[in-house]
Order: structure tokens, then C-alpha cells, then sequence
């Protein structure tokens, strides 16, 4: 019995791998070059480099950034639109907001060509009352006249059909009699929940990546089978849940998040293995620093996301704050005297100065490499044969030093200083903002660069300690291992909650545990339990926001029981409570949104199974280098971080080194293998 | 200037107090009951200096009027209390008494000093638009008001809280002179929750880095703003610019009235003087004299998008306001209409801008918030009012074509959906479209305005009411680019559709079931002469159908034919 599961992370310069063997717990990782534009290249070499046999294989999980790339690039098909008359511009009007606050500069495409939406005579009210039947020969004129046009997905877009999906359902199914593929979808079909702007522009981002997507994953399916390979190929959704191939191919715009959402999943598992379930996770990128929180080893959902500016995509995704401060965030210093870090990247192409790749802006890396905590002899990534310590700095006096009146050193200290302040904002902002206290929170930093900064996040934020995971740079692809699956419902009821029609509530809750637990039943994975959360999005009549309520329902062998007026009342009460910390009385309560989540809860895995095995603080040792803190060069210990021991304590100022990280301890600071592999970084006095 | 302050410590600082305000702002957004503040975030927070009111630190995500306006109402506050002679901690002012405050008696100002250790450090505030205050139309947007009593209940500054204790008569009086008392309750419990979560961070921050540090850090912001600046008037060339442009009318009286600016750039200053705009009228298009002060900021900070949102940037600029114009009205003036008087500001301010930073001004937006109210009674006898204010076309750039169909240049609010509209009104919107031939020629066009026609579904009918703006004198282009088109309102009636008389302003209209209202609105002015436009560009908009063939050619000469595919 073939008994391997793999996870495998494509980002934009590294395809990372994470090989698991169920049998005996072993885990092994990798890590290839992605190739462009077609990324089946390095997904399949980079699972090639540790098996042989794709026959011993039971699962592939992909997490995967093609739709993301997709988006931004705007690189996905050439599709139409069928929609309600006197409707055809709702996606490039957006919701009447702009670009920027300030300036009034910038316009927007939509991904539809204005000429490829159509109208069709159709009406829905937003009780559900049809006013005018669908005109189904128009409807058929439309989407021949899009044929005509090489559409490769449509997407029918009705006014209320949340509310009703009667006259959508009859287009739908007229369009598929004529259309040439199977990329036909409609706005009731993708997101049956009220606002037309979000459900539309979703179900139509939906139709532009289907095409393309669906191919991606499809050339990699055929080409894992032409392997050998007999198990199951799952893809991660933004929402941090796998879902099978099949559905991924039909919802692709669910993998919007796909790659970062795994990160966060596999960092909330190694932070709660490790003792610690409250945990803010911190991804340095070329141009990005992306936050996370985890609060009880339970991650933040969000219900949006604007992919790009007018691009909004609706579908729960795990909550990531990002902010314009990178590895490659270029620093300057403004007409009034104050140094600014980003928005302005020079990501990794050309990147810092310290590139020689001709950027001459100092980055946050440069400062970095010139205060000696990146080894400017064996870079990180292997693209590079030595980093240009000379140009970095001679930068940093330029565009730093100089017009601050400070020499490169001091410079480059105050670049690191506004990074790390900005840094700890986003910190700040998923925690205190959130009612969180940070000093409960571990800091985890993933990705190559974040290592470096965790001591500040400890002394500018409050919190107690970070963990380094034994592997930070393929995080992403563990978490394609650890991954639940999991399917997310949506449903508008739009009633209030005096007098609801609980059996029509529970009709609905009843079709989404039957189409989740049909699809669980469908892979052929295998599940630990199920698990069923119903949430109603509720708030009072008149009030905009919502609050999410958590709903007591009973399911049993699939057969739902929903809750009663009473139960539903009581927990809204609890959950606004909580929220606003009082209740207003008299107030008029309002149900908006079912909102229904089916879990199948994949197998866990030992993490101890990725500890060292023997070693010694002595072996690791790998010599001296100065480094620069606080205005001093200290003689700074360097180790090779692999090599060490569970146990071992590393007193800063240290530098733990392994191929895609730098690990910083600074002085004060203290690190600590534990018996995970993970080093632990914590203040030396108590 | 007190202590010096190494520049690395005032840079995180101000990242510090930024987020500080911007999370106040957050804390009224989640709270608040009406969607006005909630989802199209009319509100502001921020700090203030402790003497002269001025801005010190304010939110990112308010409304921008509102950045430049809130030192008046602090500065009132600051009056009163002297005049009482007995402020403490602990107190909170509120009041929404325009002609001290700004802006309109919609916008509930609360201001509490903040004290360390004793000593008054610096004041907060918190502004946001409640769903009503009393008056004679609901929602505040009384076209016919000729004095402050018709359109709303004015409070002058008074205290809320006196020493911690929240004043339960001062709650009693507001909530007997609003139509919403419970939207109110939840807005006043927002606003006040934002001001105790300003104060709980202050404390923190001051532990942390000293009270003198954080004073040095805030008076070095000032500096630091005003620097920026004078570097960025330095840059221009010196001279002098004018433009004009009209008001359709005040809504009592069928006249225009000019708006008039010249700006003067000498060196590292800046003039703008508005001598030559009409005298205070009947209706309610006056502004008070915090508002007009606060849109030349508004306007300055659109063309300087990165300059910071505090007072030490408008030190270089003189603005020069002419006594007894209808931009310095006095009390009881009516100024609830001043949404459409200060977007007129900005587009005279943007136009004679251009002249001297042609590559930094956008040509002139839509111009008009277009408030539309809709109101009836349910077949219950339950009463109904929809009120929104609707979009256009935003103004061409050097760098690209105006943006298609955006929120008004002071404001960042956006359009609820038209489903929710439609599921909370018996109202159908049988287009929600873009508007073809609305916006302004030019090298990089004005962005398209909307067109919206809304039917009454009720039985019982409605009655309409519209303030809007731009019915007779069409957004400019900048640059040699062209003129957008008018706004236009239509509403149905049993021997077809009419026009309000006074353009854009109309209240009272009677609508059956059936019958529906119609907004054209503007797209933007044009950016560079048309004839620099790539002909291809041109066939693009003839093709998406956001030009006509005919005006196509009337704009840009008939080269664009060869690129039709």
C-alpha cells in the first residue's frame, strides 16, 4: 500500500516540496527553481528529486499561486457575460470607490470587455417575486454571439438571484446546451449571497481563471497519472481547507490565497505542537511582510479579499494583512527629513543594490548585508556568487546617510529601525487592534528574510518569544500536507429573526451538509471525523454590520436538526455581546447570511519526526563574524543551524545559518533548540 | 520648537500615532448604527494641539474634508472651555454647530483634552455624520432651507462629560430632537468608545517614550509637513493663475454664482485668494468659514498626495476668504448643501492649478454628490426613506484616463450595493449603468459618468427630493482637454418626463407606482487636447459603446475610423 503524501508550494522563484511517509513518520523536503510560464516544469522535477516512484504515493497536495498570478497579471481567458438588462456595467462601476484617497489618479479595466457583456430581458425582485421571466432566445443569441466572439467561459450574472435562482438557473442551463466547454457558471451557483458588485465580480473572476487554470491542473493530473501515480491530487483553498482537483478546476477563484493559506496552516500547527496556540505568523518577502494571527491554534477567516483594486473576490480566505515592507523595500528620505521604507520594491529583480544587478536604492537587505547579519559570501537562494557589501553601503550613505546627517553604519541601523517599526504596526494591528493581547502571541517568521527581525518584534510589540520553524522556507508546502479539507456555503435568508421559518433554514443547512459531506465521501482520502459549523451572519434592523454568529445544530448520520428561534436568539445575544458589550434594547434582529463550513479532518503527523538526530553545539560551530548592533561591532557567534542539537541553548548575538535562512539572535536574546527542531528566541533575563 | 529629536525615533513615532488615530476611526466604523459612518466611513479622528487646535496627527480612512476642518471645531472648544474657565480631565465636549465647526450640522462633534500626568497634553476628537438631527426633511438635505433652523436642531458646544460623568440630560435633549433616536444612541456610543480607546493608547505611548518626547516628535511632524511643503512650491514656477466657475443656483433663486480663486505662487508660498465669488445667498450653498479653509487643504493634498494630514502644510499657504461671500456665511445662514459649494472650490482650484503644475492636477470631477432621497409609506403605514448620494466620472491625468464612474474628491465613500437598496425599499433600479458621451475629451479622457433610473414599486407612490449640482455648467478639462457632460435629473410623470426647474434641485416631487426618476450624472473633464488622443484609444471607446460615433468624431476628428476592427 503506497502510504506517501506530498505537499508541494509553487511560489514565484522557488518550488518547494514536503514528502511525508505515513509508515515511518519520515519527512524529507526539497526544493527546485519554478519554471515559467508553465509551472508543471518544477513541480514535477522538484517531486522527482525525492521520489522515484509516484506509485508509492497516496495523496499530492498543491498549493498553488497560477490563479493569484493569473489575476494580477490579468492574464486569464478572454470570457463574455449574460446578464440583466440595464446591469451590463456593474463590474467596472465597482462600488463607486477609487484607486487612492488621495491624488484622484488612476482608472479600471474590468476583465470583461465592455463589448462581451450582454443584456437579456430577465427581472427578479429582491423578495424572490419574478417581474420578468428570463427571454431564454436571447439568452441563446447571447451566448452564441459570444462563441462567435472566442469566449472561452461565461458567466450569467442576474439582478437578486440569491434571492431566487429561478430565471439564472434556466439561462445557465440553456448556455450549457450550446456552449463548446464546460466553463459556464452563474452568480447563484458560485456565491448565492446579496450584494450584485461582489457576487458578480466573483463569479466572474471565477469564468476568467476557469480556462486557464483548469488546464494547469489538469497537465499536472495527466502527468502525475503518466508517472505512475493512483492517488488522490488536492488543491488548497484560500480558505486554509484542501478540495479535490475536480472542484478546484470549477472554483478556481477559491485559490485565490492558496500558497500563503497554507503557510499560515502549517505554522499554527508547528506553533501549537510546540506549546504555544496563539501565534502571529510574519512572511518576509521581496516586496511584501505578510501577517497573520492565530489565536487557540484557530485561524482568522475574512469573507473578501480585493485581489487588485476593483477585483473583489468573495469566498472566506484566511486573513492576511500585508504591508509594503520587504526584503527589497527601497529607503529614502523625503523633502521634510524623514526616512521613508517602501512602497517603492526593488523585489528580486534587479533587487537590493547588493545584487550588482543594477539597482543603485538601498534596500531593507542592503542594510542587512552592510551591518553584517547576512553572510555577503554564500547568499541565500544560490542564484547569486557573493553579495557587493561595498556597493550597499556606499548607497545607504547616499540616499540614507547623507541627508540625515549619519554615517552608512548608523544609517543602516535607522533603515532596520523604520522597517522594524513598520513591521511591528501590521504585528500591532492584528493583535491589539483586534483586542488580542501580543504579550500571550509567539511571533513566527517564515519565508527567507523574516529571521532577521524576530528580536525587534519582540521588543517592539511586547510578545513573549518566536519560533523559528526547523524549515521556515518550505512552511507552505507542510501546510499542504497538514491541511483539512473543507468546503464553504454560503446562503442569504435575509428575514427577521421574530417569526423565521426555521425549516426553510434548515433546507438550506441540509443541502450544504449533503453536497460537503458527498464531496468528502468523494475523496479518497481518509478522515480522522467530520465536522460540521453553521454560522449566520446577524445584526440588528438598521445596523450595516454584521456579527457572526455561531449556531448550535445537531447533525446526525447527515440528517441536519436546526436550531429554534430561541437558540438562534440566544446566541446572537452571546456573540453581540461579546463584540459591542452590550445590547440594544428593543432592537429588531436580523438574520443576513447562512454561512455553513464542512470539515473532513485529515491525519495528523509527528512533527518530532522532523527533530535532529544527534549533533552537537560544537560541531555546529562554524566560526565568527562581526556584526553590528546598537551602534558597536560585536564578535558574533555562527552556527549551523541544522547540525544542532535538540536542546542546545545559543546565547546572542548569534546567527544560525541553514541554506534558504538566516536566523538572527541578537544580544539580550537567548536560543533554544526544542524537540521539534525549532528554535526558540526569548529574552535572556527572566 | 522644543527638544530636538533624532530623526529614526520620529519616524516610528509617527507611524505610532498615525495608527493610533487610524484604529479610533476603525473603533467608530465597527460601532456605529447608520451606514453613513459604517460603510461609507463619514467620520474623522484624530489630535490636536493643545493651544491652537491644530491638527496634529488624523486617520487615514476618514472622509478627507474632515482633515482640514477639525482644528475649527477643536478651536471652538478650546473658546468655550476658556470662556467657562474650568476645563478638567475627563470632560467631553460635543456639539455640531457649523459656523464653528465646518461642514454641516449633520457632522456630531465630540472633543475631550487628553491629560498626562496631570497637565493638558493635547485634545481628540471624534466627527461623524448621524442619520438625523432633527429639522425639517429627514436626513438633513433641505434644498429650501434659508436658515440653519430649517435644517436641523444646533447645538453649540456644551459639555457631555463633565470630569468622567457623562451628562444623561445632554443625551436626553439629543435624542428628543432626532428622528433616529436609536441610530443615534449607537453612533454617540461609538464616537465616545473611540475617544476612550484614543486616550487608553496615549497612555501607552507616553509610557513608553516620555511626554517630551512625544511633544518634540509632534512639533517636528509640523516642521517636517511644512517643509515638505515649501520644497514642493519651490518647485513650481512663480506666477499667477485665475478661474472661475458657476453654481447652477441656491436653490430659492434661479441666478448662478461664481466661485472664483486666483493663486499665487511666489517662491515657497502659496496664495489663494477667493475675491470676486458671490456674496452669501438665500439658500443653503453658503459655507461656513472653517469649510472653505479646510477645501483648499482638500484640494492642495489631491495634488500633493503624499504631503502628511496635519497643519504644519498649510503654514506657506495664505487662503484668502472675502468677507460676505457665500464662502464665509454667518449663523443662521443655511449650509447644508455645502457638499456641492466646496466641490466647486476644488475644481476652481484644480483648474488654476494647472497652470502652474500641469503635469500634477487631474481635470475636474463629476462635481456633484447628487443626494436623492426617496420616501413613502408601506401599505402598514410604516414610513420609508431611501437616501444615497450617486457617482460619476472622475477627471483625466497626465498619467491616464479619469476613472469611470468614482466617489467624490471629498469624500471616500462608497455606493451602497442596489440590492441591498432594493431589499430594504420598494424601489427597482431598471439601470445601473455608465453613462456613454458624459465624459470630457481630451488626451486622456474624463472618466464616464452612471446612469440610474430607479421605478417606485409601492402602491402608495413617493415623493423624490434631489440636491444636485452641475445642471448648467458642465466639469472643465484641464490642459486643452474638454468639458464633461451636465448633469441631468428626469422624473416621470403621467403625461411623460419632466426636468426640475432649478436644474439639479427639486423637492417634493410626487411619484406613482410605476413611474421612475432618472440621474445622468457628468463624467469628468478631459486631460491634454483631444487630438492628442492615439486614434485606437478612441475606436476602444466607440467600440465598448462609451462614445458615440458622431461625438467621436466631433471631439477627435475622424482619424479613429482606420482603427475600427
Amino acid at each position: 500500500m503506497s502510504s506517501r503524501m506530498i505537499g508541494v508550494d509553487v511560489g514565484g522563484t522557488f518550488t518547494d516540496i514536503f514528502v511525508l511517509d505515513e509508515t515511518s513518520g519520515m519527512a524529507q523536503v526539497a526544493k527546485v527553481p519554478t519554471t515559467r510560464p508553465d509551472q508543471s516544469g518544477g513541480f514535477l522535477s522538484g517531486i522527482g528529486a525525492r521520489v522515484d516512484d509516484l506509485s508509492t504515493v497516496s495523496v499530492v497536495v498543491h498549493g498553488t499561486t497560477a490563479g493569484t498570478n493569473a489575476l494580477l497579471e490579468r492574464k486569464g481567458a478572454k470570457i463574455g457575460v449574460i446578464t440583466t438588462q440595464g446591469l451590463r456595467d456593474v463590474l467596472e462601476m465597482r462600488r463607486r470607490d477609487r484607486p487612492r484617497t488621495w491624488g484622484l489618479r488612476g482608472d479600471f479595466t474590468p476583465v470583461v470587455d465592455r463589448a462581451h457583456r450582454l443584456e437579456v430581458p430577465e427581472r427578479t425582485l429582491a423578495d424572490g417575486t419574478i417581474r420578468t421571466p428570463v427571454d431564454l432566445d436571447a439568452v441563446r443569441t447571447a451566448a452564441r454571439q459570444l462563441i462567435k466572439a472566442d469566449c472561452l467561459a461565461v458567466a450569467v450574472l442576474f439582478a437578486n438571484a440569491y434571492a431566487n435562482d429561478e430565471n439564472e438557473a434556466k439561462a445557465v442551463a440553456a448556455v450549457r446546451e450550446i456552449w463548446p466547454n464546460a466553463h459556464v457558471s452563474s452568480s447563484s451557483e458560485i456565491l448565492p449571497e446579496i450584494r450584485e458588485f461582489e457576487r458578480f465580480s466573483t463569479t466572474a473572476l471565477n469564468a476568467y481563471l476557469q480556462p486557464e487554470v483548469s488546464g494547469y491542473l489538469s497537465r499536472l493530473e495527466t502527468a502525475l497519472k503518466d508517472g505512475g501515480f493512483a492517488g488522490e491530487f488536492m488543491i488548497v483553498q484560500s480558505n486554509g481547507g484542501v478540495m479535490d482537483v475536480d472542484t478546484a478546476a470549477r472554483l478556481p477563484v477559491r485559490t485565490a490565497l492558496s500558497g500563503p493559506a497554507a503557510g499560515v496552516i502549517a505554522a499554527g500547527y508547528i506553533a501549537q505542537a510546540a506549546g504555544f496556540p496563539d501565534v502571529i505568523t510574519g512572511d518576509m518577502g521581496g516586496t511584501s511582510f505578510d501577517v497573520s494571527l492565530i489565536a487557540k491554534g484557530q485561524s482568522m477567516l475574512s469573507p473578501q479579499t480585493s485581489i487588485d483594486f476593483g477585483m473583489v473576490v468573495r469566498s472566506p480566505m484566511i486573513e492576511i494583512t500585508t504591508i509594503g515592507a520587504g526584503g527589497g523595500s527601497i529607503a529614502w528620505v523625503d523633502k521634510g527629513g524623514l526616512l521613508n521604507i517602501g512602497p517603492e520594491s526593488a523585489g528580486s529583480t534587479p533587487g537590493p543594490v547588493a545584487y550588482g544587478q543594477g539597482n543603485t536604492r538601498p534596500t531593507v537587505t542592503d542594510a542587512n548585508v552592510v551591518l553584517g547579519r547576512i553572510d555577503p559570501e554564500n547568499p541565500i537562494g544560490g542564484k547569486l556568487e557573493r553579495l557587493d557589501v561595498e556597493a550597499a553601503k556606499a548607497a545607504i550613505l547616499e540616499h540614507v546617510g547623507k541627508p540625515l546627517g549619519l554615517d552608512a553604519l548608523a544609517a543602516a541601523e535607522a533603515i532596520l529601525r523604520v522597517a522594524n517599526s513598520r513591521m511591528a504596526g501590521a504585528l500591532r494591528l492584528v493583535s491589539i487592534e483586534r483586542g488580542f493581547d501580543p504579550k500571550r502571541f509567539a511571533f513566527m517568521p517564515f519565508g527567507g528574510g523574516g529571521a532577521l527581525h524576530s528580536g525587534a518584534m519582540l521588543a517592539d510589540v511586547g510578545l513573549a518569544r518566536a519560533i523559528v520553524p526547523r524549515y521556515p522556507g518550505v512552511t507552505s508546502a507542510m501546510g499542504c500536507v497538514i491541511a483539512d479539507m473543507r468546503q464553504d456555503f454560503v446562503q442569504t435568508i435575509n428575514a427577521m429573526l421574530d417569526g423565521i421559518n426555521t425549516d426553510a433554514l434548515g433546507a438550506h443547512m441540509q443541502r450544504h451538509v449533503s453536497d460537503g459531506l458527498a464531496m468528502l465521501d468523494a475523496a479518497q482520502t481518509t478522515f480522522e471525523a467530520r465536522e460540521t459549523a453553521f454560522t449566520l451572519d446577524m445584526a440588528y434592523l438598521g445596523q450595516t454590520h454584521t456579527v457572526s454568529v455561531s449556531v448550535p445544530v445537531t447533525v446526525s448520520d447527515g440528517i441536519v436538526t436546526p436550531p429554534s428561534e430561541a437558540q438562534i436568539g440566544e446566541a446572537f445575544d452571546t456573540a453581540y455581546r461579546a463584540t459591542y458589550g452590550r445590547l440594544l434594547n428593543n432592537g429588531t434582529r436580523r438574520v443576513i447570511n447562512l454561512r455553513s463550513a464542512i470539515t473532513g479532518k485529515r491525519p495528523r503527523f509527528d512533527l518530532a519526526t522532523l527533530a535532529p538526530v544527534g549533533g552537537s553545539v560544537e560541531a555546529a560551530y562554524k566560526g565568527t563574524r562581526q556584526v553590528y548592533f546598537g551602534g558597536a561591532w560585536h564578535e558574533t557567534a555562527l552556527y549551523d543551524r541544522l547540525a544542532l542539537p535538540v536542546g542546545a541553548i545559543i546565547p546572542g548575538p548569534a546567527i544560525l545559518e541553514q541554506p534558504d535562512t538566516t536566523v538572527l539572535i541578537e544580544p539580550d536574546l537567548v536560543g533554544r533548540v526544542d524537540a521539534f527542531g525549532n528554535t526558540l528566541i526569548e529574552r535572556a533575563d527572566p | 520648537m522644543s527638544a530636538e529629536i533624532d530623526p529614526i525615533t520620529l519616524a516610528v513615532l509617527a507611524g505610532r500615532m498615525e495608527q493610533i488615530a487610524d484604529e479610533m476611526d476603525a473603533t467608530l466604523f465597527r460601532a456605529a448604527f447608520n451606514p453613513i459612518i459604517a460603510e461609507a466611513h463619514d467620520a474623522s479622528h484624530g489630535l490636536y494641539h493643545a493651544v491652537s487646535g491644530d491638527t496634529l496627527v488624523q486617520g487615514k480612512s476618514g472622509l478627507p474634508i474632515f482633515v482640514g476642518v477639525m482644528s475649527f471645531a477643536v478651536k471652538a472648544v478650546i473658546d468655550k472651555a476658556a470662556e467657562n474657565g474650568d476645563l478638567q480631565d475627563g470632560d467631553i465636549y460635543i456639539f455640531n454647530d457649523a459656523h464653528l465647526g465646518g461642514t454641516h450640522l449633520s457632522d456630531m462633534r465630540l472633543v475631550r483634552p487628553y491629560y498626562h500626568e496631570g497637565k493638558l497634553f493635547c485634545y481628540l476628537a471624534s466627527v461623524g455624520h448621524w442619520h438625523d438631527v432633527g429639522g425639517a426633511v429627514p436626513g438633513n438635505y433641505n434644498p429650501a432651507a434659508t436658515d440653519a433652523f430649517q435644517e436641523a436642531f444646533v447645538l453649540p458646544p456644551v459639555r457631555l462629560a463633565r470630569a468622567g460623568t457623562i451628562q444623561t440630560d445632554i443625551i436626553d435633549i439629543l435624542m428628543r430632537n432626532t428622528r433616529l433616536p436609536q441610530s443615534a444612541q449607537g453612533d454617540l456610543n461609538g464616537q465616545l468608545g473611540a475617544l476612550d480607546l484614543g486616550v487608553k493608547r496615549m497612555d501607552e505611548l507616553l509610557g513608553e517614550y516620555g511626554a517630551d518626547t512625544v511633544r518634540a516628535a509632534l512639533d517636528a511632524l509640523q516642521d517636517r509637513a511644512e517643509t515638505l511643503m515649501r520644497a514642493e512650491l519651490s518647485d513650481l514656477p512663480d506666477g499667477r493663475w485665475e478661474a472661475t466657475d458657476y453654481l447652477d443656483n441656491d436653490g430659492i433663486t434661479d441666478t448662478p454664482l461664481a466661485i472664483k480663486v486666483a493663486l499665487e505662487i511666489k517662491g515657497d508660498t502659496m496664495t489663494l485668494d477667493f475675491d470676486g465669488t458671490a456674496p452669501r445667498c438665500a439658500g443653503p450653498v453658503n459655507i461656513a468659514l472653517p469649510t472653505a479653509v479646510a477645501t483648499a487643504y482638500v484640494a492642495i493634498k489631491h495634488i500633493f498626495p503624499s504631503l502628511p494630514a496635519n497643519a504644519g502644510v498649510m503654514r506657506p499657504i495664505d487662503v484668502k476668504i472675502p468677507e460676505g461671500s457665500l464662502l464665509s456665511a454667518p449663523f443662521p445662514a443655511p449650509v447644508g448643501g455645502y457638499t456641492e459649494t466646496i466641490l466647486r472650490m476644488i475644481d476652481v482650484i484644480f483648474t488654476a492649478a494647472a497652470g502652474a503644475a500641469p503635469d500634477r492636477v487631474v481635470a475636474n470631477a463629476y462635481g456633484t454628490i447628487n443626494a436623492l432621497s426617496i420616501s413613502g409609506k408601506r401599505d402598514n403605514g410604516q414610513p420609508w426613506v431611501m437616501f444615497s448620494f450617486y457617482g460619476g466620472g472622475h477627471g483625466g491625468s497626465f498619467e491616464s484616463d479619469g476613472l469611470n464612474h468614482g466617489n467624490a474628491p471629498i469624500s471616500t465613500a462608497t455606493i451602497p450595493p442596489m440590492e441591498i437598496l432594493e431589499a430594504a425599499y420598494p424601489v427597482m433600479f431598471k439601470q445601473w449603468a455608465l453613462r456613454p458621451d458624459s465624459a470630457g475629451a481630451g488626451m486622456h479622457r474624463g472618466g464616464v459618468g452612471a446612469t440610474y433610473e430607479i421605478e417606485v414599486l409601492e402602491g402608495n407612490g413617493a415623493k423624490a427630493f434631489l440636491f444636485g449640482e452641475r445642471g448648467r455648467y458642465a466639469p472643465h478639462g484641464v490642459v486643452g482637454g474638454g468639458d464633461a457632460a451636465l448633469n441631468v435629473f428626469s422624473y416621470e410623470q403621467d403625461d411623460g418626463w419632466h426636468h426640475p426647474p432649478m436644474a439639479s434641485k427639486m423637492v417634493g416631487i410626487s411619484l406613482k407606482q410605476g413611474q421612475s426618476v432618472r440621474l445622468d450624472t457628468p463624467g469628468g473633464g478631459g486631460y491634454g487636447a483631444p487630438s492628442d488622443r492615439a486614434p485606437e484609444a478612441v475606436a476602444r471607446d466607440v467600440a465598448a459603446g462609451f462614445l458615440s460615433p458622431e461625438k467621436a468624431t466631433k471631439d477627435y476628428g475622424p482619424s479613429w475610423q482606420e482603427e475600427r476592427t
